[in-house]
């Protein structure tokens, strides 16, 4: 269990710390080098979860794939520029005042309802299936239609992508 | 003490492989530079060491020594960075792969989507080595890397999702597990698969003929232009781990992992000797060589290696012979499955060396074509026949000759047209980009006279 615990503070320090560096770098490359190791520290705790299929998703999806374009993308960017602009806009005081909202409205959350809240005790590892069974068993019989739906959605957007960017259909 | 102990094996087995790894990365350099000097008539590394054994460490001791060259307009952490992402990635994905039964670090249910998004992300440390280092030919080595490595994973994947249909499942020892209990090697059941994951891995290694990244009498040196001594070693450490990821997961896939061929076939028991006659040739061939070399001290090396292979002969043989029920017979499917494992991965990379003798380089624009146009519509025809066949076999009890032989047919068919369509296609090409020459030469011309 302390185990767990001590990787779930190491897991959490890592994603929190580099998420905050991906928006105070100035250099767009390196604040998409920290947003590929905030995606895999929160892949790290999915796995602490046990969600091993969660887990490898988002590595396979976002830092393997997305990122990636991303990071294609940056390269050709002329960074020089972005190094001479204002980072960080101007109107701080409407963000103070959203941020301050926002975290009066979780404190009170946890605030109101922490004599409320239960949680379950957690499974023991063993007893657990295979989650990869269980996603796909999810996708591809409960929720079958609304999967079908949103594949065709990418579907189109895949197309339309291409059709835009080609000159000549 | 007992939540530890069920961690010692895998760490000391990881421990092995890193330490080992870079050994034999080394020797895998030696051979294929062997291979290319038998390819090309001549005899290759012959100074260090008898017949050239010792190079790999005199050139690992070379690269250690170098000068650190860190150019001043680099991004110093990036730049530094960059070969341990590539380095790291490739090992971490070794930890999914079976050795043998016994020898895995951990047999993951989630093995094959493991060590694929492990060795994606390798792709970073190209990247970020080609920007961080400020030069054109980096930047342009990594662009052309990243655009192939992401172009053929799709076709890999989609190659490796029709042997995970077959398996049913993604555990690495259960795959393994399964083309026993069906009793075919899944190149068999899917031979397009196959081709199509092997055509892929040589792009996804970024080797010739798909060696774009790094294409010499264009680039330089593609993304390691910049980079020397220890750094630039790295990379090569990781090129060369993730040849050996990609070997192991195909041998793995489609050859069987540690199976013997014919593992459940009586008549074929005498293949347990074929690991001793392979020991016994290379000894023979040590002593005989041992009278014809120059120095006494390469007398008594080679000598020990001849000594060494009788060794192994011996560990290889003991478990065959020893009475049923022994503990030597027992050790008999760790040592045995190893044995096959690593001989099935050496094959298939020496046929990367042999393509890569035998094949001039591809055009950039030809090995996109090649990728989305020819790769992707076949693996996916591919993933589609092999269903049919599973369904024609599971559903409707036809039997296996049949069903998967019409999967085949209809991949094929499939191929054929793809070519077809693709040359008619390069045909009318040809003539738009004349066309399209023609168009912007007129457009230009208004411009300079201006």
């Amino acid at each position: 269990m302390l185990f767990n615990e001590v990787m779930f503070y190491v897991f959490g320090v890592m994603a929190v710390v580099s998420a905050i560096l991906v928006v105070t770098r100035r250099n767009a490359v390196q604040s998409a080098i920290f947003l590929v190791t905030a995606l895999l520290a929160t892949a790290g705790i999915f796995l602490n979860l046990n969600a091993e299929f969660l887990f490898i998703v988002q590595v396979i999806l976002y830092a393997g794939g997305i990122m990636v374009l991303f990071v294609f993308v940056i390269m050709l960017v002329n960074l020089d520029v972005a190094l001479h602009q204002v980072q960080f806009n101007r109107q701080w005081f409407v963000a103070l005042i959203i941020s301050a909202v926002l975290a009066a409205q979780v404190v009170a959350a946890i605030a109101v309802s922490r004599h409320t809240l239960y949680t379950l005790a957690p499974a023991a590892p063993e007893t657990l299936e295979p989650n990869t069974e269980r996603v796909a068993f999810y996708l591809f019989h409960t929720y079958m239609l609304p999967f079908e739906l949103a594949s065709i959605l990418l579907l189109v957007a895949m197309v339309g992508a291409v059709v835009m960017a080609k000159k000549r259909v | 003490m007992n939540a530890i102990i069920p961690y010692i094996w895998p760490v000391v087995f990881a421990l092995v492989i890193v330490a080992v790894l870079p050994l034999i990365a080394g020797y895998i350099v030696l051979v294929e530079r062997k291979v290319m000097a038998d390819m090309q008539v001549r005899l290759g590394p012959m100074r260090v060491g008898p017949h050239g054994l010792l190079q790999p460490i005199a050139d690992a001791v070379k690269l250690l020594l170098k000068e650190d060259i860190i150019p001043e307009s680099a991004d110093r952490l990036v730049f530094w960075g960059a070969p341990l992402i590539s380095v790291t990635a490739a090992m971490l994905a070794l930890a999914a792969l079976p050795i043998g039964p016994f020898f895995q670090i951990a047999d993951l249910n989630i093995g094959l989507l493991y060590i694929l998004g492990v060795s994606s992300l390798g792709i970073f440390g190209i990247v970020l080595g080609g920007w961080a280092s400020n030069s054109h030919y980096s930047l342009l080595g990594a662009l052309r890397s990243a655009a192939q490595l992401v172009s053929y994973e799709t076709s890999a994947g989609m190659a490796i999702v029709g042997a995970l249909l077959l398996a049913g499942t993604l555990s690495t020892r259960g795959i393994v597990q399964a083309q026993s209990d069906i009793g075919v090697w899944f190149i068999f059941a899917a031979p397009i698969g196959f081709f199509i994951y092997l055509v892929a891995s040589i792009a996804e290694t970024n080797r010739a003929p798909f060696d774009m990244p790094e294409a010499e009498s264009e680039l330089v040196a593609g993304y390691m232009t910049e980079y020397s001594g220890f750094r630039w070693a790295l990379y090569f450490l990781a090129e060369y781990t993730n040849m050996v990821v990609v070997a192991s997961i195909a041998a793995t896939l489609f050859l069987g992992g540690w199976m013997r061929p014919f593992a459940n076939t009586r008549l074929f028991n005498f293949l347990d000797y074929f690991p001793l006659l392979l020991m016994l040739w290379i000894a023979g061939y040590c002593f005989r060589r041992t009278p014809k070399q120059p120095v006494p001290v390469q007398k008594m090396f080679m000598a020990a290696v001849g000594l060494l292979c009788l060794v192994l002969a011996a560990v290889f043989t003991i478990p065959v012979i020893a009475p049923a029920g022994s503990l030597l017979a027992a050790a008999k499917p760790g040592i045995h499955g190893a044995f096959w494992f690593l001989f099935k991965v050496a094959a298939y990379i020496y046929v990367f060396m042999w393509l890569r003798f035998t094949f001039p380089r591809y055009r950039f624009d030809q090995l996109m074509r090649l990728g989305w146009q020819f790769l992707v519509p076949l693996s996916i025809v591919n993933v589609m026949s092999i269903g049919i066949s599973l369904t024609l076999h599971r559903q409707l009890n036809w039997p296996n000759l049949v069903a998967f032989p019409v999967g085949i047919a209809i991949t094929l068919a499939a191929g054929a047209y793809l070519l077809a369509t693709g040359e008619k296609h390069e045909q009318t090409r040809v003539g738009e980009d004349e066309n399209a020459e023609v168009d912007s030469r007129e457009e230009e011309t208004p411009v300079n006279a201006v």
